[in-house]
C-alpha cells in the first residue's frame, strides 16, 4: 500500500464497508501510523444499503478521522431501478459500476485499492496485485505487466489507472482468523441475531426497511440469521446461524466443507458477486 | 503485507514440459493435503467420468486446468500461484504455463522462489527441457532443486531407472552450481511418495516430496545478515513525527543501533521501531516497519538505512544479467527507468557482451537482446544506485527496467557488480560551482532544445534568439544538428542506434556547457521522445525547456529548402524522418511554435521572453 501512495498521484480506497474492507482498513490503519490513511475513502451507495453497515461507516469514519465519499447513481435512475424490477446486471451497472466509474473519473484517481481475493473463483489465480485498467477503465487481460521479485512498475501513461489487491493472496478463512486475531470491529450483520426474514426464491432475505412487498402467501418471520457476505439488502440471502460471536462464526465456518463459491451459490446467489462487484469495481 | 497465518512459508515452482505429470501432481498435491472442498470433488468426479480420461478414476490435472480455458478466451498468463497448506508448513505454489514466454514465464515465477521442483518423465529421462529449467532457476537464484521422477508406474517402479536419471542429473547439478536437495520416484496420478510412502517402492527409503518440501531448509538466515532498510516512504504526519518506512530487506534492527544512510552516508542511531501496536524492541527481515532515528538528518525514498559497520556499495555502472521480456528488442543506448528497491533512476544498457545459450551454455555475440534472451551487459545510471550484488541480495540486486514511452516493463534483471572505473573514479567535486559560473554572467544556465522535423524552421528560430540573446548581453551557445555532424558526431549515421547516441553525446556536451553558467541552444531533429526525455533527466530540473517547432509534415516537404524531402521520397535517403522513420512530438513541451501561425521573428521573441522572465523568477 506504502508503494502505492509513493507512485500514485492520487489514490483511493474503494470502501464496501464488509469485512474485506475491514481487513483492508486495519491494514492501511497499520501501514501509516500514526499518520491517518493519507488517501481518500470512496463508498458507492446504491440506495439498498443494509441501515446497520450506513451506521457502522459512519462509525469508522468519525473514529479513525476518514475521509469519505460517497457516491451515487442520479436519482432518476435511483428511482427507475430498483432490485424488485431490474435484472441483476442492470441493477449492477447502474447503481454500482456507472457511479463507481462516474465517480473514479471525476476525481482523476489514478490508483484504486479493492478487496478482490485469489480464492474467490479459480480463474483468479492469475490476477496479480497490480492491474492496470486503460482510460476507459477496461482490464486488459493481454496488457498486464510481469511482478518479479516484489519490484511493481506502477508508472502510468494520462489517463491510465490500477486497481490494487493487497488481499490478493488471502483465502476467507485468512480473512475471519485476522479479524479475530486483531479484533477488528466488523458490521453487526456478520454475526447471528434474530432479525425479520423472508423466504424468497430459496433465499433468505432480511427486511432491513418496509420497501419491499410482501408477496401474498409471504409473511415476515423472526429467524435466526447471519450473513457470509453483504451486499444490497433485497439482493442478499443469509444463513441461519447460532454464531453470535466471531469464534462461533469461523467454527461454523471450518465446518462447512463447501466452498465459500459454492456456498454462495446456493445461500446467498446474486448477492456475493454483488459485493464483488461493489468492492472490487468491476472486472 | 503480511498474511495472518504463523506457519513458515516456502514459495516453489513446478517445472515440466507438457506431459510430464505438472498438472496432475499439483492436482495431487491440492487434493492430499485436503485442499479440495467436499463440493469440488464432486464437480471433479463428475467431469472425470464424462472426459474419461483416467478410466473412472479422478483426473485430478482437471483441478487446475483452468489456465487451459482462460487461454482459449485468449487471455495469456504469465504465472498462476496456487496455495495449500500442512500442519508444517504453507506453500505457494508458481506454476509456469505455455511455451510461447516459457523463459519469460519460468523467471517472474521463479524470481519469488525458494526451492524447484523439476518433473522428469521416467520414460524419457533427462531432456534438454530439463535442463534448460535448471539453468534458468539458478539464473534467477533458486539454487535448491528437487528431482521429481515421475510416472514411475509406468517402468515397472524399476530402482535402476530411477537412479541412472538422478546420477545424469547429478553429474549436471554439480556442473552449474545448484544443489539437489533431493530426488523421489513417484506416480503423482497414483499418489505414490507424493504425500504417502509408496508400497510399490519398498526399495525407496527417502522422504515423500511433501516431505522434502515441509523440512527443506532453503532459506539463507536473512535475520543474521547486516542490517538493510530501502525506504519506501517518509512517514510525516505533523512537524514533531517523522519515520521512515519499508521491508526489511536483511539484518535486525533494534532501538540504539547505529545506522548508516545510503546514498548520503551519514550516521545516525536507531530512536524508535514504531507500529500502531506499540513501539518494538526489535524487528527482523521481511517485517514491514516504520523507524524514527536520533538525529534530524535528511532521507527520503530510495535511501537505504543500514547497518552502520557494514553498509552496501553504491555505483552508477555495473555489470548485470538481463532477462528481456518484451516483444521490441533493447535499445542500445537508450535510457530506460531503472527500479531497484525503491530506487528508480534512468538507465542505459550497452551493446550485451554476450547472450547465454540455456541449453548449451555457450556464450553467443549479439548486437542486441530480443523477447526471451538473457545475455550479459553493461549498463550505466545516471544517479548512484545502493546495491548489493544479486548472489547477495535479490532486493538490493534485483531490478526491472521500464520503458519511458509506453511504461511497460521490458526487462528483468541481476546486477553482478559494480564497475571498477565506476566505483574507482570518484567525482571531483569543483570549487567553483556552476551556481557562481552563471551568476557571474548575470544569468541562469538553460538547454533550449529544439526539436522539429527537417525543414520545420528550427535553425532559422534558433539563429534568431541566439542573436536577440546576444544583443541582451547574455552568454549562449548554439549547438546545431548539421554542424555537429561534420566534427564531434561524423562517425555516426541516422539508424535507430545511432540517433540515440547522436543525441546522447549532444545531451552531454550540451550539459557541460551549462555546467559553464551558458545558455545553450540545439537544433537537432531529435525525433524520439525518450531520447529527449533521456537529456531532460540528465540537467537539474527546469534546465531542460523543450522547444517544439510544429510545423506539418506537408508543409515541411513543399519548403523542403535543402531538397532532403526529393530525395527521400526518391528513395535516395534511408530512414529520413517523417518519411521513413516517424517523428515522435513532444507531447508537453515548454513551449510549442506553430510555425503556420507565427513569423521566425515573434517565434524567437517569444522564446526570449519566456527565458527572461525564467531568470526574473
Ligand atoms: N513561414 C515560415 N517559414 C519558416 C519558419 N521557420 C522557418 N521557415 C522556413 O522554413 C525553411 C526551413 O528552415 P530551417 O531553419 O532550415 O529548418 P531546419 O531544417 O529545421 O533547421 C526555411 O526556408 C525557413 O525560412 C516559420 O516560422 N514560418
Amino acid at each position: 500500500m506504502r508503494e502505492v501512495v509513493a507512485e500514485a498521484q492520487r489514490p483511493v480506497f474503494l470502501y464496501s464497508v464488509g469485512k474485506d474492507s475491514a481487513v483492508m482498513l486495519h491494514l492501511a490503519l497499520k501501514a501509516f501510523y500514526p499518520a491517518p490513511p493519507p488517501f481518500p475513502f470512496l463508498h458507492i451507495a446504491s440506495g439498498w444499503d443494509f441501515g446497520d453497515l450506513l451506521a457502522h461507516r459512519d462509525k469508522m469514519v468519525a473514529r479513525h478521522g476518514l475521509d469519505l465519499i460517497v457516491a451515487s447513481a442520479a436519482e432518476a435512475d435511483q428511482a427507475r431501478v430498483t432490485p424488485f424490477t431490474a435484472g441483476a446486471d442492470v441493477y449492477a451497472e447502474t447503481l454500482l459500476t456507472g457511479p463507481l466509474k462516474a465517480a473514479l473519473t471525476a476525481h482523476g484517481f489514478d490508483a484504486a485499492f479493492g478487496g478482490g481475493r485469489r480464492d474467490e473463483e479459480k480463474s483468479r489465480a492469475k490476477e496479480r496485485i497490480m492491474s492496470f485498467r486503460s482510460t476507459s477503465h477496461h482490464w486488459d487481460p493481454k496488457n498486464q505487466r510481469p511482478e518479479l521479485w516484489d519490484l511493481y512498475n506502477l508508472r502510468l501513461s494520462p489517463g491510465e489507472s490500477i486497481r490494487v489487491f493487497p488481499l490478493s493472496n488471502w483465502t476467507e478463512a485468512d480473512i475471519w482468523a485476522y479479524i479475530a486475531q486483531e479484533m477488528i470491529d466488523i458490521v453487526p450483520l456478520y454475526l447471528a441475531a434474530p432479525r425479520p426474514t423472508v423466504e424468497r426464491g430459496g433465499q433468505i432475505i432480511v427486511l432491513d426497511d418496509d420497501r419491499m412487498a410482501l408477496a401474498p402467501g409471504e409473511a415476515a418471520t423472526l429467524r435466526n440469521v447471519r450473513f457470509r457476505t453483504l451486499g444490497c439488502w433485497p439482493l442478499t440471502g443469509a444463513v441461519e446461524s447460532t454464531a453470535a460471536d466471531l469464534p462461533s462464526v469461523i467454527a461454523e465456518m471450518q465446518a462447512s466443507t463447501t466452498s465459500e463459491r459454492h456456498g454462495r451459490m446456493i445461500d446467498v446467489g446474486a448477492a456475493a458477486s454483488m459485493e464483488q462487484k461493489k468492492q472490487a469495481g468491476y472486472f | 503485507m503480511t498474511e495472518p497465518d504463523k506457519r513458515e512459508l516456502l514459495r516453489f515452482i513446478t517445472c515440466g514440459s507438457v506431459d510430464d505429470g505438472k498438472s496432475t501432481l499439483i492436482g495431487r498435491l491440492l487434493h492430499d493435503t485436503g485442499m479440495i472442498p467436499d463440493d469440488q470433488l464432486v464437480a471433479l468426479a463428475a467431469d472425470s467420468r464424462r472426459l474419461g480420461t483416467q478410466g473412472g478414476d479422478l483426473d485430478l490435472a482437471l483441478l487446475v486446468d483452468g489456465l487451459a480455458a482462460e487461454r482459449e478466451q485468449g487471455i495469456t498468463i504469465d504465472v498462476a500461484y496456487r496455495f495449500f497448506h500442512t500442519a508444517a508448513r504453507s506453500f505457494i505454489v508458481a506454476d509456469c504455463p505455455g511455451h510461447e514466454h516459457y523463459t519469460r514465464n519460468m523467471i517472474t515465477g521463479a524470481s519469488s522462489a525458494d526451492l524447484a521442483v523439476l518433473i522428469v518423465d521416467a520414460r524419457g529421462g533427462l531432456t534438454a527441457q530439463t535442463r534448460r529449467h535448471a539453468v534458468l532457476c539458478n539464473l534467477v537464484g533458486v539454487r535448491a532443486m528437487v528431482l521429481a521422477v515421475n510416472k514411475m508406474d509406468l517402468v515397472g517402479h524399476s530402482p535402476a531407472v530411477f537412479d541412472a536419471i538422478v546420477a545424469d542429473f547429478t553429474s549436471f547439478a554439480a556442473r552449474i552450481g545448484v544443489t539437489l536437495i533431493g530426488a523421489v520416484p513417484m506416480s503423482s496420478l497414483k499418489g505414490d511418495n507424493v504425500c504417502a510412502p509408496s508400497p510399490n517402492m519398498a526399495w525407496y527409503d527417502g522422504p515423500t516430496l511433501l516431505t522434502l518440501l515441509e523440512t527443506a531448509d532453503v532459506r539463507a538466515d536473512l535475520a543474521a545478515a547486516p542490517l538493510r532498510l530501502p525506504v519506501q516512504w517518509v512517514n510525516r504526519p505533523n512537524p514533531d513525527f517523522r519515520g521512515y518506512a519499508g521491508t526489511i530487506a536483511a539484518g535486525t534492527v533494534r532501538p540504539g543501533d547505529a545506522v548508516r544512510l545510503l546514498p548520503s552516508g551519514r550516521i545516525s542511531q536507531v530512536a524508535r521501531i514504531v507500529t500502531m501496536d506499540g513501539d518494538l524492541d526489535r524487528a527482523v527481515a521481511g517485517q514491514s516497519i516504520t523507524l524514527c532515528l536520533a538525529d534530524e538528518i535528511d532521507c527520503s525514498r530510495g535511501d537505504v538505512i543500514a547497518a552502520a559497520d557494514a553498509p552496501p556499495q553504491s555505483a552508477n555502472q555495473f555489470e548485470a544479467t538481463i532477462v528481456w521480456l518484451d516483444e521490441a528488442p533493447m535499445k542500445v543506448g537508450r535510457g530506460y527507468w531503472l527500479k531497484l528497491a525503491t530506487q528508480m533512476v534512468s538507465a542505459t544498457v550497452q551493446q550485451p557482451k554476450y547472450v547465454l545459450n540455456v541449453e548449451s551454455l555457450d556464450h553467443l555475440a549479439a548486437r542486441t537482446l530480443d523477447l526471451n534472451a538473457i545475455g550479459v551487459a553493461e549498463l550505466a545510471t545516471d544517479r548512484p544506485l545502493v546495491f548489493e550484488p544479486y548472489a547477495d541480495s535479490r532486493v538490493l540486486g534485483g531490478f526491472v527496467l521500464i520503458d519511458k514511452l509506453s511504461n511497460h516493463t521490458v526487462a528483468a534483471g541481476m546486477l553482478n557488480f559494480g564497475l571498477r572505473r565506476a566505483q574507482n573514479i570518484h567525482w571531483q567535486a569543483l570549487e567553483v560551482t556552476r551556481e557562481a559560473r552563471a551568476a557571474q554572467k548575470q544569468q541562469r544556465a538553460a538547454v533550449l532544445w529544439f526539436t522539429g522535423l527537417s525543414g520545420s524552421g528550427k535553425s532559422t528560430i534558433a539563429n534568431l534568439v541566439e542573436k536577440r540573446l546576444l544583443a541582451l548581453g547574455q552568454h549562449s551557445f548554439l549547438l546545431d544538428g548539421d554542424n555537429l555532424r561534420h566534427g564531434l558526431n561524423r562517425d555516426l549515421g541516422f539508424t535507430e542506434a545511432d540517433r540515440i547516441e547522436n543525441i546522447r553525446r549532444v545531451g552531454e556536451v550540451a550539459k557541460l556547457m551549462t555546467d559553464a553558467g551558458l545558455v545553450v541552444i540545439t537544433a537537432l531533429i531529435s525525433p524520439f521522445m525518450a531520447d529527449r526525455d533521456t537529456v531532460r533527466a540528465m540537467l537539474p530540473a527546469g534546465e531542460f525547456i523543450e522547444v517544439h517547432i510544429d510545423t506539418p509534415l506537408a508543409e515541411a516537404e513543399r519548403r523542403d529548402v535543402k531538397g532532403l524531402y526529393a530525395k527521400a521520397r526518391a528513395g535516395q535517403i534511408a530512414n529520413f524522418t517523417g518519411i521513413d522513420s516517424p517523428y515522435e512530438a513532444p507531447v508537453a513541451p515548454e513551449i510549442r511554435i506553430d510555425t503556420m501561425r507565427e513569423t521566425p521573428e515573434a517565434a524567437a521573441e517569444r522564446i526570449v521572453a519566456y527565458l527572461l522572465a525564467r531568470q526574473a523568477g
